[in-house]
């Protein structure tokens, strides 16, 4: 059976409550805005790039605890890593929140991330876990426009 | 409680009537309060639908042979049942379509882009209607220049009645309103706006697809001249839906589906149509839908409606006093439960409809989160999402306590 617990962890709920990074980066290089019309919520995450790091990121916007922590303990993840880097990052974590549940997840290249594993447990849950890293993909890779999970 | 509970509807018999309602989810008892997006059905609709096919299954209105008659006489059974059960002059004042969703659409195309409205047109609509009672006059704005007007809400979510004496003109030609609130549950005042929309020779619209299923509905008593509504919501089967129109404006209305059925000759670059309300629905029909739609207003019409409308009154009220008392929730709509119909919607401070939802999944209790496709209202509360909770005849006190200790769960979790 699905555990609640294994979705809202602790570190989860911190992420909610108290979201690292939380604000506009005044001197972004890249912006990119996320939005899951089901549901309504709304992300724009900020990067400022230092060559090919991410010398810094942050983010915005409104939604549930498990898109509000994702995009959190993203913006802390991504830090000072290469774009490749951060495509591999992305795989891993999209690899684990849509996975069979069960599934060993690579705790080692996802370190703290490792919490969204219950995800998997909840199918309809994905996109929230998800919002903030395809716009952080979109806004590296500098694409126009809005990014739309539909 | 507000009101002492009348035992109306034997909700034991009921549920045991709904064979769903008897597996479990995630290991706990189902428990379903999410009937304004789509009902449950009893085994008597799901015997009719199968009964049809296992006996009796022949295409309509066509068949010389008996088996098609048999058919015919089920499928038009349908209609006549509907019709009474709408209080109708005629059974030829209702049309099948697939929902409400189409018979809107039907109305917004057929009657207004092809046939009665030209640019500078004004229909009036309201900040409180679903997705489907908005985007098909965008269309008919869009293509035919009319001019869209829509009347407020006040914060308790009832409709601002004041405002139809400035936006009703004489260039007004329609006015379209819920009937009862998907999202906010208000019962709009139909019969009053109908009138007004009469003084000035405009039609009336009504998306009754909250009230048929719930209320004594009365088209002759509204007034209104187009009502929409469907089948699934209702008991019936998905697929199908109901227009009716007063047969004036039913003839003026043009079909959307060219082809068989709603003709009545064809010859190489000329067609005759068919008679209302045949002239609507091009192709072979739905008949299992039909038949299975006919089943559940048998099926509602032994409850009684005015016993449901009680009932769900009841059981609002109980779940209005409950979810009142919740700290930190907020509930959007009227107050009073003589006043809405059997839906609330509501937001917790520390967690989001989202999450609310999740939660409730897993105690077995199935509720809808997010905008609920009225995001025009959803601004004017300013609102990303709210949690919506609704009943209908198979659900009890018990099922509101369930939804009220799974909230208090929510409650534990994001403290």
């Amino acid at each position: 059976m699905a555990d609640l617990r294994e979705l809202y962890q602790e570190v989860i709920l911190d992420h909610t409550r108290n979201p690292r990074n939380f604000r506009e980066l005044a001197n972004a290089t890249n912006t990119s805005v996320g939005h899951n019309p089901l549901c309504g919520d709304k992300v724009t995450v900020y990067v400022r790039m230092d060559g090919d790091r991410v010398a810094e990121a942050s983010f915005l916007g409104q939604g549930c605890a498990i898109s509000k922590s994702s995009a959190s303990m993203m913006t802390d993840a991504v830090k000072g890593k290469t774009r490749a880097e951060v495509d591999v990052l992305f795989d891993k974590f999209h690899e684990m929140v849509t996975g069979q549940p069960g599934t060993p997840v690579d705790a080692k290249a996802l370190g703290k991330l490792a919490v969204f594993q219950g995800v998997c447990e909840f199918p309809l849950r994905v996109k929230c876990a998800s919002l903030a890293w395809h716009t952080l993909k979109a806004t590296l890779e500098a694409r126009e426009g809005t990014v739309s999970l539909e | 409680m507000a009101r002492a509970a009348k035992v109306l509807l034997n909700v034991p018999a009921i549920k045991a009537d709904f064979p769903i309602l008897h597996r479990t989810m995630r290991d706990k008892p189902l428990t379903y309060l999410d009937s304004t997006a789509t009902s449950q059905k009893p085994k008597q609709v799901i015997d009719a639908i199968v009964d049809y096919y296992a006996r009796y299954n022949a295409n309509v209105h066509r068949a010389i042979y008996e088996l098609g008659e048999e058919s015919t006489r089920a499928f038009e059974g349908a209609r006549e049942r509907i019709a009474e059960f709408l209080h109708a002059r005629s059974p030829t004042e209702v049309a099948f379509t697939k929902s409400t969703t189409e018979s809107l659409n039907l109305i917004a195309y057929g009657w207004g882009l092809k046939g009665k409205l030209k640019e500078g047109d004004e229909i009036v609509g309201t900040v409180m209607e679903h997705h489907s009672n908005h985007v098909p006059w965008h269309f008919v704005r869009d293509l035919k220049g009319a001019v869209l007007k829509y009347v407020d809400v006040d914060d308790d979510g009832a409709l601002r009645m004041e405002q139809y004496d400035d936006l009703i003109t004489k260039r007004t030609k329609v006015v379209t309103v819920a009937h009862v609130s998907n999202v906010l549950g208000t019962i709009n005042d139909v019969k009053e706006i109908a009138k007004r929309a009469h003084e000035v020779g405009a039609i009336c619209v009504v998306d009754a697809a909250q009230s048929v299923p719930h209320m004594p509905v009365d088209v002759q008593d509204l007034d209104c001249d187009f009502l929409a509504f469907s089948g699934h919501k209702m008991l019936g089967p998905t697929g199908i839906g109901v227009l009716y129109g007063k047969a004036k404006v039913l003839e003026e209305t043009e079909p959307l589906l060219g082809g068989g059925e709603m003709i009545r000759e064809v010859h190489l670059g000329t067609a005759k149509w068919n008679d209302v309300p045949y002239k609507f629905e091009g192709g072979t029909p739905n008949i299992e839908g039909a038949i299975g739609l006919g089943a559940a207003v048998d099926y509602l019409s032994k409850l009684g409606m005015e016993s449901v409308r009680a009932h769900e009154m009841d059981l609002t009220a109980y779940a209005l006093e409950r979810l009142g008392k919740m700290p930190g929730l907020r509930m959007y709509g009227p107050r009073d439960a003589r006043k809405r119909g059997g839906v609330v919607s509501f937001t917790m401070d520390k967690a989001h409809p989202h999450d609310i939802a999740s939660i409730l999944d897993v105690e077995g209790v199935c509720i809808r989160s997010g905008h609920h496709c009225a995001q025009p209202l959803m601004d004017r509360f300013n609102l990303a999402a709210t949690a919506r909770a609704s009943f209908y005849v198979y659900n009890d006190v018990e099922d509101v306590d369930r939804l009220v200790a799974a909230l208090e769960k929510v409650h534990e979790v994001f403290a």
